[in-house]
C-alpha cells in the first residue's frame, strides 16, 4: 500500500507494538499488579434480589472470621461527601449531583447484583471465604427487568431524546417502494479479559493513590475528588496498563468508591478485583434495543424517505442514552428522514457505552434494512447504496471533512469477489454448505476534543513525550510515538511515551475513536515546536554550520538539524544541547480543534463484507472470510491499526453470531454470567479478517490527517453478516445473536 | 471457597482407606470441575484427597479391548495412536471437549463424575432440585436451552456435559471401580442415572467407591463420527452430539452404535434407531429413518424445542459423515 504516513526511513511500515514484549513477557503491570505494602483485600458481597431493601445484614461471622479486618455496608460506611454534596453559596449554581449508584449509601436495592458489603482481610481466599459468611435479610418488592414486558413504559428520556424531522415524517410510506421492519439487539456484555480491579492507597487523610483500570485517569480523578471532596494534587490515579475495555471502565463504577471507602475504613491499602458474574452487573453492557426502520425508495433505488425508531433501557436511578438512530440522518441522502429514540427503565445496573457504541446499534438495523430493501427493488447492496451515495452532509447541509466511503465499497467488494457471486438468495453452494456473501456500512464521527501533551528532549538524544492518557489495548503508545517520531525527526526506538498517570499534563479519555485524534494533535504540535526551538538554537549555536540561513531554510532528520539546501550540512540535537550548555529541552502544550469544526462534517468510514457458510440441516454458521475497507484518515501506525480492526470486527462476530446477555426475569438475575456460557468468539470462528485502508488524509481534522477507527471496526459488522445468511438461506434474521436455532426454526 | 483439608495418599488402599472413614470426602484428580464448584460454593467437601499420584494413567491393550487408567489426561487419551487408529470415535470426541488447557487437566474419571453444567446447579441463590432437594427445578419454567429432551422429570432437566461419555457410552466400554474391599464392573450405560425424584444422584457409584478404569473392548466399527453441535467452534458445552459408528459390510450396516449428548441426563444410547439400521443399507435414506426413530418421545421445554429438530439432522449428518457420504 502506497503512500503511508511514515515513508520515511525512519519509520517502517510494520513498526511493533512499543509495549508488546511488556504485554507478551508478563512485565507489563495491570491495576492489580502492583506490589503496595501492607495491601490487603476486598471482596464484594452482592443482593441476590432485584429490588427492595436491606431489612437486616448480619456480620458477626464474617467479622470474627480468621484474618477479616472489617465488613462494611450501609451500616457503618464512611460517608462520601460527593453523595450529598452541599448546597453552593450562590443560590443560581446547582449542586454537583453524584452519577449513578452511591454505594453502601442507604438499603434500597435497585438491582440483582449490587454491592450490599464489601469484606476486607489479610487474604484474597480469606476475604472471599468471609464474604459467604455475611448473612442478608430483604424485604423484596416486585421488580421489573423483563424489556418486553414493560415496552409500554418507553418515554422520551429526560435528558433529551433523539426526535428529529427533515423534510416530512413517515415519508417512506408514501413510495412505490416501501420496507418496514423490526430489529433486536440482545444485552451485550464488554467482558474485556482483565476484570475491573482497583488498589486503593490513602496516603493520608485527605490523599489517595488509586491503582485502576479506567479508559479516563483524567476522568476517575475528578470523580475520586468528587465524592471526597479533595483538591486535584491529593489524588493520584495510576493506569499504567489495561487489558481491554471497550467502554467499560470509560466511568467510575460502584466498586471504585467500595475500595477507598474500605481502605479509609481499615487504614491499610485494599486491592479488589471483581469476579466475571460481577463483569455483568456493576461495570455496564450494551443496552437492549427495539428498533423499526421504515424505507421508502423510488423504482430505481433512490430512497425518498426513512423513519428510525429506537427504544432501547436504562436503570432505574440514572439515565443512560446512546446514538442509536443518529446514523440514519446523514449515512444516505435522502430528503425525508424522522428518527425518535425512547427509553424503559429497568431495574438493572446502569448500561454503558460499549464498542461502536449506539452507532452499531443502529448500523445494524438501517445496515439490514437497506439489504433487505435491496431485495425488493432487485438492485445490489452495494449498488443502492451508491446511488444513495451523501456526497455532503444532508443533516448538518456542510461539506465532509474527507469522506472516501466509495473507495471502501470498491476496495472490498473486488477484494471478496462480491460481484462474482451469484446474487439470488440460497443459490450458492460450496462443499455441502449454503455459500452467503453479505456486505454493511458503519460510521462513527471523527473527534477532536482538548489535550495537553509534554515533550522533553534529553541530552543523551531520547525524547520523552507524556500524556494523562490510558491505552486499553489499540495502540495508543505506539501511535503516539510513531507521530512524535515524524515530527520530531527520531527514530521511534529513542522515543518513549509515558501515559497512565493523572499526574501527567491532561490527556484525554480513551473513548469514541477520538484519543488519536485529540492527543496525536498535542504531540505533534509539541514535537514540531521543539524542533523550531532547535533549530533556533541551532542557528545561535556557537559553532553552527548553518551561517546566514533561516530557520525556514531548515529541516530535521533522524536527530539532525539540517540544511534543506544542502542537507549534508548538519547539526545533532545532541550537539545542540551541548553547544548550549542545555540538560535538556522541554516543552508543553494545550491543543484544541478550532473552527473546522464548525464547517465540515467529520467522519469515519468502514465497510464490512462477510463470505459463510450455512450447513443446510443444522444452521450451523462459519464465517470463511472477512475483508474490511476502512477510511479512518492517515494511518500513523499500520500494524496496530490492523490489529484494531481485526479485534473489533472479531467483536462484531460476537455480536453478531453469539453473545447476549440473558436474564431469568422470574429472578432478576443472569443466567449466563462466565465465560462459558456467555459466548465471546475463540479463534475458531475467526476466519482470516482482512483490513484495507483508504489511507489518505483528512485535510482539517488533525495535523496528521487521522481519523478515528476504533469503533468503526465493529460498527455495521453485524448486519454483514444477517445479509449473508439471509443470501445463504434465504431467511431473514432480525434479532441479535444469530444462533443456528433461529436458522433451523 | 471454605476452608478444607487436604491429602494425597501415596497408594491406591490408602485412599480408599481414607475415603471411607470420612463421609465429608471427595477424591480429587484433575479439578477441572470440582474446585469450580468448590469455588461457587455448590459443593463444599471438607475433605480432599488428592488421588493425582496414584498409578491410574497407563493406557494399553490387552486380551479385554482397550485398558485406559482413570487418571490418563483427556489429551493424552485424544492423542493415544491406538485410541486413534482403533477407537477413533474416542478420540475425536475427546477433542471436541472443553479446550487444550483443560484437557491437559482433566482425568478420564474425573471426566465421568463431572457434574451438570445448568445453571440454576450452579447458582446458589436459584432454586435447583439437584444441589438442594426439594428446593424445585429453576430451569423447567427457565431458562432452558441447554437442556435435555430426553429422559428428563419434573424434578430436573439437566443434561450430563460430557463429550467423552457419549463415545464411551457407543463403544460400549465398562467402568472399574474399587472400594477398599474389593473391586467391581459397571457397564458405562449403567453408570450414569436418569433424574427422576432423585436428582441428587448423578450416578450409581456407590460411596467409598474409586473409578479405577475403563475397558473398552476391540471393534470393527472402520467408520465413526462424533459430531457435536454448539454455539461456536470451540469450548462451548454441546447444544447436541452424535457418536456414530459403523461397520459396514456389502454396503450394508453390520453393527452399528449412536449414542447422543446435551440430550439428557445421561449419555443417550439410541438404540431403537440402531436395532432398525442393522442388516440395512446404509444409505442416507436408512440414516434420515433412523434418526426420525431416535428422536421419537423427544421432548422440548421452551427454549430447548429446536434441540428435537437439530438432533434428527445431526444424526443423519453424523451417520452421513461416519459412512463416508457427507
Amino acid at each position: 500500500m502506497g503512500n503511508h504516513f511514515f515513508d520515511k526511513a525512519t519509520m517502517p511500515a510494520g513498526q511493533d507494538r512499543v509495549d508488546g514484549r511488556a504485554k507478551v513477557t508478563g512485565t507489563a503491570r495491570f491495576a492489580a499488579e502492583h506490589p503496595v505494602p501492607e495491601l490487603t483485600y476486598g471482596v464484594l458481597v452482592c443482593s441476590t434480589i432485584t429490588k427492595g431493601h436491606i431489612k437486616s445484614l448480619d456480620t458477626k461471622a464474617a467479622e470474627k472470621a480468621a484474618g477479616v479486618l472489617a465488613v462494611l455496608s450501609h451500616l457503618n460506611s464512611p460517608k462520601v461527601p460527593g453523595f450529598d454534596p452541599p448546597k453552593p453559596a450562590n443560590k443560581d449554581e446547582k449542586p454537583r449531583a453524584w452519577d449513578g449508584l452511591k454505594v453502601f449509601y442507604s438499603d434500597k436495592i435497585y438491582f440483582n447484583g449490587q454491592p450490599i458489603a464489601v469484606v476486607v482481610a489479610d487474604t484474597y481466599e480469606r476475604a472471599l471465604y468471609a464474604a459467604t459468611l455475611v448473612k442478608a435479610e430483604y424485604i423484596k418488592e416486585p421488580h421489573q427487568t423483563d424489556f418486553n414486558a414493560n415496552i409500554k413504559q418507553a418515554a422520551s428520556p429526560k435528558g433529551g431524546g433523539d426526535d428529529y424531522t427533515r423534510g416530512e415524517a413517515n415519508a417512506w410510506k408514501k413510495a412505490p417502494v416501501t420496507l418496514e421492519a423490526e430489529y433486536i439487539v440482545p444485552f451485550e456484555v464488554h467482558n474485556p479479559m482483565e476484570l475491573h480491579a482497583i488498589i486503593a492507597v490513602w496516603e493520608a487523610e485527605d490523599k489517595i493513590t488509586v491503582y485502576d483500570k479506567t479508559q479516563g485517569p483524567k476522568d476517575t480523578q475528578q470523580s475520586i475528588m468528587q465524592a471526597f471532596n479533595l483538591p486535584e494534587k491529593n489524588v493520584q490515579v495510576v493506569t499504567e496498563y489495561v487489558g481491554g475495555a471497550f467502554g467499560s471502565a470509560l466511568r467510575t463504577w460502584p466498586h471504585e468508591i467500595a475500595a477507598m471507602l474500605a481502605a479509609k475504613k481499615v487504614n491499610k491499602p485494599v486491592k479488589l478485583v471483581l469476579g466475571r458474574d460481577n463483569m455483568f452487573t456493576l461495570v455496564g453492557y450494551r443496552p437492549y434495543t427495539i428498533q423499526k426502520i421504515g424505507l421508502g425508495a423510488t423504482e430505481d433505488g433512490k430512497l425518498t424517505g426513512i423513519t428510525h425508531t429506537a427504544i432501547s433501557q436504562t436503570s432505574s436511578y440514572e439515565e443512560f442514552t446512546e446514538g442509536a438512530v443518529g446514523v440514519s440522518k446523514f449515512l444516505y441522502a435522502c430528503p425525508n428522514v424522522n428518527t425518535s429514540y425512547k427509553l424503559i427503565p429497568l431495574d438493572i445496573g446502569t448500561p454503558t457505552w460499549m464498542r461502536g457504541p449506539g452507532e452499531a446499534t443502529g448500523c445494524f438495523a438501517l445496515e439490514s434494512a437497506l439489504d433487505e430493501l435491496s431485495y425488493k427493488l432487485n438492485i445490489d447492496p452495494v449498488e443502492l447504496r451508491l446511488r444513495n451515495y451523501a456526497e455532503t452532509d444532508p443533516q448538518r447541509n456542510l461539506p465532509w471533512s474527507s469522506k472516501y466511503l466509495k473507495e471502501c465499497y470498491q476496495m472490498g467488494a473486488e477484494k471478496i469477489g462480491w460481484f462474482q457471486r451469484n446474487r439470488n438468495p440460497r443459490s450458492m453452494q460450496e462443499d455441502g454448505m449454503l455459500v452467503g456473501y453479505g456486505m454493511s456500512t458503519g460510521v462513527f464521527g471523527a473527534f477532536r476534543w482538548n489535550a495537553t501533551a509534554k515533550g522533553i528532549f534529553h541530552a543523551d538524544g531520547t525524547l520523552t513525550v507524556q500524556s494523562a492518557v490510558s491505552d486499553m489495548g489499540p495502540g495508543t503508545s505506539t501511535s503516539m510515538v510513531n507521530i512524535a517520531s515524524e515530527a520530531f525527526g527520531l527514530p521511534h526506538d529513542k522515543i518513549k511515551f509515558e501515559l497512565g498517570s493523572s499526574s501527567l499534563p491532561p490527556g484525554p479519555t480513551q473513548g469514541g475513536s477520538g484519543t488519536t485524534s485529540t492527543l496525536g494533535s498535542a504531540v505533534h504540535e509539541v514535537c514540531v515546536e521543539l524542533t523550531n526551538q532547535l533549530k533556533q538554537l541551532a542557528l545561535s549555536a556557537g559553532n553552527s554550520p548553518f551561517k546566514n540561513a533561516k530557520p525556514e531554510g531548515l529541516a530535521v532528520e533522524n536527530g539532525n538539524v539540517l540544511l534543506v539546501a544542502d542537507r549534508n550540512i548538519k547539526m545533532s540535537y545532541v550537539d545542540i544541547l551541548k553547544q548550549h550548555n542545555k540538560p535538556e529541552l522541554e516543552f508543553m502544550k494545550e491543543s484544541n480543534a478550532g473552527e473546522e469544526q464548525k464547517k465540515y462534517s467529520m467522519y469515519s468510514y468502514s465497510v464490512h463484507f462477510t463470505k459463510l457458510h450455512v450447513h443446510p440441516s443444522t444452521g450451523v454458521i462459519t464465517i470463511k472470510k472477512v475483508v474490511t475497507a476502512g477510511d479512518a484518515g492517515k494511518i500513523v501506525s499500520e500494524k496496530t491499526a490492523r490489529s484494531q480492526m481485526i479485534g473489533g470486527v472479531t467483536g462484531g462476530i460476537g455480536m453478531a453470531l453469539t453473545e447476549e446477555g440473558i436474564i431469568d426475569h422470574r429472578y432478576g438475575r443472569y443466567v449466563n454470567n462466565n465465560l462459558a456460557d456467555y459466548h465471546v468468539p475463540v479463534n475458531a470462528d475467526v476466519p482470516e479478517i482482512e483490513a484495507l485502508f483508504v489511507n489518505r488524509p483528512d485535510p482539517y481534522l488533525n495535523p496528521m490527517g487521522a481519523k478515528g477507527m476504533g469503533e468503526i471496526a465493529l460498527i455495521g459488522y453485524a448486519a454483514s453478516v444477517a445479509n449473508a445468511v439471509y443470501h445463504a438461506t434465504g431467511k431473514r434474521i432480525r434479532d441479535l445473536p444469530i444462533t443456528l436455532d433461529k436458522i433451523i426454526s | 471457597m471454605i476452608p478444607f483439608e487436604y491429602i494425597r495418599p501415596s497408594g491406591q488402599k490408602a485412599a480408599l482407606d481414607a475415603i471411607a472413614k470420612d463421609a465429608s470426602a471427595q477424591f480429587i484428580a484433575g479439578g477441572t470441575n470440582l474446585v469450580d464448584l468448590m469455588k461457587k460454593g455448590v459443593v463444599s467437601p471438607q475433605k480432599l484427597i488428592d488421588i493425582g499420584k496414584l498409578p491410574l494413567k497407563e493406557i494399553k491393550e490387552a486380551n479385554t479391548g482397550l485398558h485406559i487408567g482413570a487418571l490418563a489426561l483427556n489429551s493424552d487419551v485424544a492423542e493415544n495412536e491406538i485410541v486413534k487408529t482403533k477407537y477413533s470415535l474416542l478420540s475425536q470426541a475427546l477433542y471436541a471437549g472443553a479446550s487444550a488447557q483443560l484437557r491437559n487437566m482433566a482425568t478420564v474419571g474425573g471426566n465421568i463424575m463431572q457434574r451438570t453444567r445448568c445453571t440454576y446447579f450452579y447458582d446458589t441463590t436459584m432454586p435447583c432440585n439437584k444441589r438442594k432437594p426439594g428446593s424445585g427445578c429453576g430451569a423447567l419454567k427457565g431458562y432452558n436451552r441447554m437442556h435435555a429432551i430426553f429422559g428428563a422429570s419434573e424434578n430436573c432437566i439437566a443434561v450430563h456435559p460430557s463429550d467423552m461419555c457419549v463415545a464411551l457410552t457407543a463403544l460400549n466400554a465398562t467402568i472399574l471401580v474399587s472400594n477398599n474391599k474389593g473391586e467391581r464392573k459397571i457397564p458405562f450405560g449403567e453408570f450414569h442415572r436418569l433424574p427422576g425424584d432423585h436428582p441428587e444422584t448423578d450416578n450409581t457409584l456407590q460411596k467409598g467407591e474409586l473409578i479405577t478404569a475403563i475397558i473398552i473392548p476391540e471393534n470393527n466399527l472402520q467408520h465413526s463420527c462424533y459430531l457435536k453441535i454448539r454455539d461456536r467452534a470451540s469450548y462451548a458445552f454441546a447444544l447436541v452430539s452424535v457418536a456414530a459408528a459403523l461397520e459396514i459390510a456389502d454396503g450394508k450396516t453390520k453393527d452399528v452404535r449412536l449414542a447422543m449428548g446435551g440430550v439428557a441426563h445421561k449419555p443417550w444410547r439410541l438404540t431403537d434407531a440402531e436395532k432398525f439400521l442393522k442388516g440395512k443399507p446404509a444409505t442416507e435414506n436408512n440414516f434420515q429413518q433412523a434418526a426420525q426413530i431416535a428422536i421419537k418421545g423427544a421432548k422440548g421445554y421452551g427454549n430447548n424445542n429446536f434441540k428435537i429438530k437439530l438432533a434428527s439432522a445431526a444424526i443423519t449428518e453424523a451417520l452421513n459423515k461416519a459412512a463416508g457420504k457427507a
